[in-house]
């Protein structure tokens, strides 16, 4: 049996709000979790759970209080709780993708360079990663008039799927999806289902929270659930 | 790719008894934008004075490694050779572009200016190159032979960068470089700036109290506040997780639009 | 001395300690070709701008057997060029001349005599601006730093503005000169005519600035080359006409306007080049 692509132990993070009188909210602890390659896990529980906070720890967006985040990387391994900033960077790069809940826009960057841009940092040639980048918008129905624009203006449901693209557009080996199909229609969120199939079929370990229970139980093999914990 | 670019040890800089900044270390890969984030009279400026080798230390080193792989400190190397680094491999883009041009000499003359430095003397070619630089950020050619003071606030910064870019610097020094400019104005710089980053693969220091800028353009950050680091960490993760109370403020006193 | 040579004076005006100062100043300048000393310029009778660098130089190392020529843009006879002939011959009682081979010392303000200098001769300029960064840089500590370097770089954009300016080189005064590869060195307001005089001359060059308090120097038989591009190479002044005094092709030529109807000619700058040509043709 192959390594888990993922493997976290004893994560626990605390937050330390010190603009307000110092007060400590913890957002989850003592996590265990292993993925598996081809694996898709749904993080389930209430909100407030720390679902969004443990997705983040692992993409090293947060940094946890305690516990270690181990992916496989490059044929290593990489403990993302305490590896440098610039090998956290690559392992977004070419392991980790992430699709958040929301887009950050960047201003003048336009839709397909916003995607494209994804596949030409890992060396990919220009012309193929738009290629790849307009097939990809295509599928996942976002008018092509709207590609040249920066997405600062699009809807809620355009803007989640140009994120969505991001985070499809390479076949990284590891995805984090933090609720991708919330505000998609049926016709879309169908798309998305599918995509996130095909990735499963090529191998990817995904952890990802799924508020639509059919769209959780269409793509995950498990869930670890999560349970609000106590106050600090 | 695999070794650092510039190495910081210990750097401290007292002005009298009051501290510029004290005992700041850290490393820069090639390709790596770092922002120094706080407030005034944090630190920040005096830093970049520091580590551009614009002001001698009170304590500490910053070494450089050059295009051969030796190791250079810039306090310790004479001031020919500094001077010589400063012209080819290093950059400063300056908060007021007036401090970084040459506002009597022609667009053309200020991109050529670091080229002559180095003894090219063929007219043609440099007229070349500056029409190229023109165009890489984003000036219209015709207007080569025009003052930068005939220049927008925007399009003067954007000069200042292609002079300081068309020696092929491995490190750029900037200060502020989108304060003082419009919105509109500063969202077309970063996103020139994002750009030439990439495809050159230049490590940046950049100071700014503009978090979004900072958010934008840097893959990591270092806070500071009363001449010391306080908290540094990928950009995302200070904006996103602060941990120090100064940074929390910071992130918090941020306007939502 | 001559009976004429004035009483109460001190040989040649300045007074001894003044004019060794001034001959050490020339022995570090002549050591470091093209570099600027500065020396102690001392209040001159007569106005900044009116040749006081070169008058000090020239008071610092005039003998009582030397013999001195004074020009002012090539002309023998101007109200400058003889106040000062006469200056010396009152004060340091020397044989003065118009002909240029007679000459030991020549003082000039924005000329070299056509005909060649020799072995033995020393030729002084009267100069306004030493410094040839100045233009570009007015911090004096900076352009200081900039020699020290050997930073020209500057030197450069000033004729790539030129160029992008007029499409040649427009510079055609005090055209910069890169002194046996070292220094950049302004040549005073000489036309660039003559820059290639200054090659390779067997005569002493001595620069004076007074207001400037500078002291400059090209030893004999140095290499002084005039900046420029490879597709924009140095080139001379060249005229359609000839002297309409003595014919002469090759000398640098002055416009004179003859009446105020456009009438106008060309004749020598050089006023004793000139006369000698028109002698020796007769």
């Amino acid at each position: 049996m192959n390594a888990p692509m993922i493997s976290i132990r004893a994560l626990a993070k605390t937050f330390t709000l010190h603009t307000q009188g110092g007060t400590r909210i913890r957002a989850f602890d003592g996590v265990d979790l292993d993925v598996a390659a081809g694996e898709c896990v749904a993080l389930h529980g209430p909100s407030g759970a720390g679902k969004s906070s443990l997705l983040r720890s692992i993409y090293a967006n947060y940094r946890p209080s305690s516990g270690r985040v181990v992916v496989r990387h490059n044929g290593g391994s990489v403990d993302m709780t305490a590896a440098e900033p610039r090998a956290i960077l690559d392992v977004r790069r070419k392991t980790l993708g992430y699709v958040s809940q929301f887009l950050r826009v960047i201003p003048r960057v336009s839709t397909l360079d916003l995607v494209a841009e994804r596949l030409t940092a890992m060396g990919v040639e220009a012309g193929e990663a738009v290629a790849r980048a307009c097939g990809l918008l295509a599928r996942l129905n976002i008018p092509e008039r709207l590609w040249p624009l920066a997405p600062a203006t699009f809807s809620g449901g355009e803007q989640q799927r140009v994120n969505i693209a991001r985070g499809f557009v390479r076949d990284y080996p590891i995805l984090l999806l933090d609720e991708p199909t919330a505000s998609l229609d049926g016709e879309n969120r169908r798309t998305v289902v599918n995509m996130i199939l095909e990735a499963k079929g090529r191998g990817a370990a995904i952890v990802g929270i799924f508020h639509d229970d059919e769209v959780r139980e269409a793509v995950a093999d498990r869930c670890l659930h999560l349970t609000r914990p106590e106050e600090a | 790719m695999d070794q650092e670019l510039l190495r910081v040890s210990g750097l401290t800089r007292y002005y009298g008894s009051r501290v510029g900044c004290r005992d700041v270390s850290f490393s820069l890969w090639p390709g790596e934008v770092l922002a120094i984030v706080g407030e005034s009279g944090s630190g920040k400026s005096t830093l970049l004075s520091l580590l551009s080798g614009r002001l001698a230390p009170t304590a500490g080193d910053v070494s450089y490694r050059d295009r051969d792989g030796r190791w250079l400190s810039l306090p310790n190397l004479s001031e020919a050779d500094r001077r010589r680094l400063q012209r080819t491999d290093l950059g400063v883009v300056h908060q007021n572009p007036r401090d970084g041009l040459r506002m009597r000499v022609s667009a053309g003359g200020n991109i050529g200016e670091r080229l002559m430095a180095l003894g090219h003397r063929h007219y043609g070619r440099l007229r070349g190159t500056g029409l190229d630089w023109m165009e890489r950020v984003e000036l219209d050619p015709q207007r080569i032979d025009d003052h930068p003071s005939a220049f927008s606030g925007g399009m003067q910064q954007r000069l200042q960068i292609a002079r300081n870019l068309v020696t092929e610097p491995r490190l750029v020094f900037m200060d502020e470089p989108t304060s003082g400019l419009d919105v509109s104005v500063q969202a077309r710089l970063l996103d020139l700036l994002r750009h030439l980053v990439a495809s050159l693969g230049l490590a940046v220091v950049l100071v700014t109290h503009d978090l979004a800028v900072a958010r934008i353009l840097a893959h990591r950050m270092m806070v500071m506040r009363g001449g010391e680091v306080v908290e540094t960490g990928l950009a995302d993760q200070v904006l996103d997780d602060p941990c120090h109370p100064y940074t929390q403020l910071l992130v918090s006193s941020i306007l939502q639009a | 001395m001559t009976a004429e040579t004035m009483q109460g004076y001190n040989y040649a005006y300045l007074d001894e300690q003044t004019k060794a100062m001034i001959r050490r100043a020339i022995l570090k300048a002549v050591a470091i070709p093209g570099h600027q000393v500065p020396f102690g310029s001392r209040e001159m009778p007569l106005p900044y701008g009116w040749g006081t660098g070169g008058i000090q130089i020239t008071a610092s190392i005039i003998g009582p057997l030397d013999v001195l020529k004074v020009i002012d843009q090539g002309s023998d006879d101007t109200t400058n060029a003889v106040s000062i002939r006469s200056f010396f011959a009152r004060t340091a009682g020397v044989k003065t001349t118009t002909a240029t081979e007679e000459a030991t010392v020549i003082q000039t303000r924005h000329r070299i005599p056509e005909a060649p200098l020799t072995d033995g001769q020393i030729i002084v300029y009267q100069v306004p601006i030493p410094e040839p960064l100045r233009f570009m840089e007015p911090s004096e500590s900076e352009t200081r730093t900039m020699h020290a370097l050997e930073e020209y770089g500057v030197m450069h954009v000033k004729l790539y503005e030129d160029i992008a300016e007029h499409g040649r080189i427009a510079k055609s005064y005090d055209y910069p000169v890169r002194v046996q590869s070292r220094y950049v060195m302004a040549p005073s307001p000489i036309p660039k005519f003559d820059n290639p005089k200054m090659h390779d001359s067997p005569a002493l060059q001595l620069f004076g600035a007074g207001r400037e308090k500078r002291i400059y120097a090209i030893p004999p038989h140095t290499r002084v080359e005039s900046l420029d591009f490879e597709d924009h190479p140095f080139e001379i002044q060249k005229w359609d006409e000839a002297c309409a005094i003595c014919g002469a092709r090759d000398s640098f030529l002055d416009e004179i306007l003859t009446d105020d109807r456009g009438g106008r000619m060309f004749v020598c700058s050089d006023s004793d080049h000139c006369a000698r040509r028109v002698r020796e043709d007769c």
